[in-house]
């Protein structure tokens, strides 16, 4: 019978929905926090995105007369869903993922670029100019970050000889040193992260001063709620994706020590990514795609070529 | 001109250890320089009822009326009757007025003054016309 | 993708007041621009005519928040010139104080705001916490934060002590350090660099034709200058320079502004530490005797016209009002085609928009279909016909 429960407690409960939600909140806390701390005003207190959460289910939802409703319901529900499939395959309390199996790795990636077809879609169904408009940056903004994301991981990869996450993750628990060879593309995959995550500098789809809402435009109350929820799951997955494949996981640690490394190391990760949005303006969606191009997709490459005349000799 | 990426981050971590420089406004006094135009208050002991305050105000916000006592008339030794100063009253209705203290400026006898009052938010309309006796 | 027209504005988040701009977009890209105004008109005008003249000073005040300072000393200007007063020179100095004061305050926060389009949060919060030394300053000097009224007819109304114009060099000195500061990171900051040059570009040329004014026309190396071409107030005494910058877009008017604060701060460190001794005010009667007159003042956004008709009694006859913003308004489809959306906001954010002050009247007469300015008699014919239609009669 604990066969048949272990399945809905791992979705549901741990590290499933109720974990990342509860687990997001609480950066998405820090993240306000301390971006007020590093502006020298006082921020908001500890309670503040349970109590958006709740005031925003709590409204009314004003759905456009040309909007495809079915899709406008739903789309938020896909994107929580691809999002909960990917933190079984990552290591959460030990360096041994729920699921694993050789091209896990290729699987977690196509799942990541499910969010960002259902905020394409979410745009495009609405049928408002400045939907369309936010729409189409989404899109546009994909070319820019998705190949340098998969060519970052791709680097790693070839250093531990496996396509699967757990098995890169006890590499680099083996060769510790490995971890400060692989940094380039540690670099790359974090600033292609801030743009997957649709965070300042590239946070030009949901822009408030230029569209108004970007692909967001129409939505309001519950399926808000659920896209924003989304976004910040999407954070703390991304986090501990980046954990696994640059600094090696849990370690050797398994139970509650692995698990407590775990939030600490996807804290650090979650701090870098407070430290950009501080410290950069938002760039135009054209100069996002170039910049990715001209610098973050070099470094990748080079960061391959590395790995594979390390792996060689 | 030279490019550094991230400029404002050194200094955005030096905020880190520094207080917010924020003040907790209600649970804190605001702090207010001296000759702050606030409230209006009036002196009707050196009010002459000349009226050029109402003249001069941008609002229609002040208003001299005779006051309902009057200072009972005084005989002098020779059986005469002495001139005696007549009082006046003020309403000031404090949500037209928008203290500039032109009346204040324009008053002969010196008998309006700002104070430094500023909380003066009501719910009630009513109690935003003050009546100075 | 066909092209969509888009309305930008009157409610938009990035917009501080309301103005409709009407883009034609072609994917990102802007096709053209209509820019339509008289979302903010007030009939300030006039209200104008039915006040006395001190009562007078408090509402153009209230015209704008930011250049109130600016609007009163233009129509002060013009009120003595018709009354011939000669203001002493200590109330002039008083008067430049405030007014630089008061440029410093606005071009801080512009600042802050362009920083805050641009999505570059943590500049937008450093410069308005600066912003509160200046306010401090203002509070000190006038008695309030904003709309000061400092000014009257013949002089000023407060005077200046020494501990005042010491504590004022002390918050001045801490605004020079922060200034300096922020010219190096509006010139050396990448992102920000990346979203300001080569966007908005206004030629020379086109900003001549089109009669730019202010910071916009100095960054396209166009040297104008009330404060140096008409001097009024104290001007002709101080040393300053005029800053133009060459680079024709919205990276040369951001560096305009920052260089304008440091040269309005040394202009207040000269004549605090020279202040001339006498009297702040005379005394003006309450009747303006027949005359008209025009001033000119530089607002921290360019040039301000005020023309005033007096006649002699206790009311102005006629009052106009020509803010900058509206000139700068003319350049503005020009700068925004052939750029893209995003551009469009920071675009809109560089000429400093101050709507406020911007709107009086356009009549426009759908039958013949143009647009024509009535002046006083023909409006007044026009108000008395249309209620006359409607059955209610003026005796």
């Amino acid at each position: 019978m604990m066969d048949a429960i272990m399945p809905v407690i791992y979705i549901a409960i741990f590290p499933g929905f109720l974990f990342l939600a509860i687990y997001s909140t609480l950066i998405q806390w820090i993240d306000r926090k301390l971006t007020a701390v590093m502006h020298n005003r006082v921020g908001p207190p500890i309670y503040q995105p349970i109590a958006d959460f709740i005031k925003l289910i709590s409204k009314e939802v004003i759905i456009p007369d040309n909007a495809d409703v079915l899709m406008f319901k739903s789309l938020p529900y896909i994107a929580i869903a691809s999002i909960l499939v990917v933190i079984l395959m990552v290591p959460v309390y030990s360096n041994d993922a729920i699921i694993k199996f050789s091209g896990d790795l290729i699987v977690v990636i196509y799942l990541l670029t499910i969010p960002t077809v259902t905020f394409f879609l979410a745009g495009w169904s609405s049928t408002s100019p400045y939907s369309t408009i936010g729409s189409m940056r989404v899109m546009t903004q994909l070319f820019g970050y998705e190949v340098p994301l998969f060519l970052s991981v791709a680097g790693p990869c070839i250093l531990a000889g496996s396509w699967s996450v757990s098995d890169i993750a006890k590499y680099f628990t083996e060769h510790p040193s490995m971890i400060l060879v692989n940094i380039p593309s540690f670099i790359a995959a974090l600033l292609a992260s801030q743009g997957k995550l649709e965070r300042v500098p590239f946070d030009a789809p949901h822009a408030k001063n230029e569209v108004v809402g970007g692909q967001f435009t129409e939505y309001s109350g519950r399926p808000l709620a659920m896209f924003l929820l989304s976004i910040d799951i999407e954070m703390v997955v991304l986090a501990s994706l980046i954990n696994a494949i640059f600094l090696g996981g849990v370690f050797n640690f398994t139970g509650m020590i692995g698990f407590l490394l775990f939030l600490i190391k996807t804290t650090f990760v979650c701090l870098i990514f407070i430290l950009f949005k501080v410290a950069m303006a938002r760039v135009r969606v054209d100069q996002v795609v170039k910049f990715s191009w001209k610098y973050l997709v070099p470094l990748s490459i080079f960061q391959i070529l590395l790995n594979l005349y390390i792996k060689l000799k | 001109m030279a490019k550094k990426p991230l400029r404002i981050l050194p200094e955005a971590i030096k905020y880190l250890s520094k207080d917010p420089a924020t003040s907790k406004y209600p649970f804190e006094k605001a702090k207010v320089y001296p000759n702050f135009r606030g409230r209006i208050v009036f002196d009707s002991e050196k009010c002459i009822g000349c009226k050029m305050c109402m003249r001069v105000c941008p609002s229609k916000a002040i208003e001299i009326i005779l006051s309902d006592e009057q200072p009972s008339p005084q005989t002098g030794p020779d059986g005469n009757p002495i001139p005696v100063k007549k009082k006046f009253d003020c309403i000031m209705n404090l949500d037209r007025c928008i203290y500039c203290a032109q009346c204040v400026d324009i008053c002969p006898k010196k008998a309006l003054k700002s104070s430094e009052d500023f909380e003066l938010a009501q719910l009630d309309r009513k109690k935003l016309k003050l009546h100075y006796k | 993708m066909s092209k969509i027209q888009i309305p930008l504005g009157p409610q938009h988040p990035a917009l501080k007041e309301p103005e409709n701009f009407a883009l034609v977009l072609d994917g990102e890209m802007i096709v053209d621009a209509t820019v339509n105004i008289g979302y903010n008109h007030r009939g300030v005008e006039k209200a104008l005519e039915n006040r006395n003249y001190i009562q007078d000073i408090y509402l153009i005040e209230r015209i704008c928040g930011i250049c109130s300072h600016s609007h009163v000393s233009c129509y002060i200007n013009a009120v003595e010139e018709i009354a011939k007063v000669d203001v002493p020179q200590r109330a002039k100095a008083i008067r430049t104080i405030v007014g630089e004061l008061e440029r410093i305050h606005s071009h801080l926060l512009w600042l802050g705001v362009a920083a805050f389009e641009l999505g570059y949060d943590t500049l937008f919060m450093y410069t308005w916490r600066d912003r509160e030394q200046v306010l401090d300053c203002l509070e000190l000097l006038t008695g309030n934060r904003v709309n000061y009224g400092i000014n009257t007819i013949g002089g000023v109304r407060r005077d200046i002590t020494k501990e005042q114009a010491d504590e004022i060099l002390k918050k001045i000195k801490y605004l020079h350090e922060r200034t300096s500061y922020y010219v190096g990171v509006v010139t050396e900051e990448p992102t920000f660099l990346a979203r300001t040059q080569n966007v908005g570009k206004l030629p020379k040329n086109v900003a001549l034709e089109l009669n730019a004014v202010g910071p916009t026309a100095r960054a396209s190396g166009i040297e104008i200058d009330v404060r140096k071409d008409n001097p009024y107030f104290i001007y002709d005494q101080l040393d300053f320079k005029v800053i133009t910058y060459n680079s024709e877009d919205v990276f040369g008017r951001a560096v305009v502004r920052v260089l304008e604060i440091i040269e309005s701060i040394k202009m207040i460190e000269q004549i605090l530490k020279n202040l001339p001794e006498g009297p702040v005010s005379v005394k003006v009667g309450w009747k303006i005797g027949p005359g008209e007159a025009v001033s000119r003042y530089e607002a921290p956004r360019g040039e301000d016209i005020h023309y005033v008709k007096a006649n002699g009694t206790e009311y102005p006859e006629r009052v106009k009002v020509r803010a900058p913003t509206l000139a700068n308004f003319q350049s503005l489809p020009y700068c925004l085609k052939n750029g893209y959306l995003a551009d469009a906001i920071i675009t809109i954010a560089a000429i400093d928009p101050c709507m406020s002050c911007t709107d009086r009247a356009i009549v426009y007469d759908i039958k013949k279909g143009k647009k024509e300015v009535f002046d006083w008699e023909e409006l007044r014919k026009y108000s008395i016909e249309f209620y006359r239609r409607k059955g209610i009669k003026f005796s």
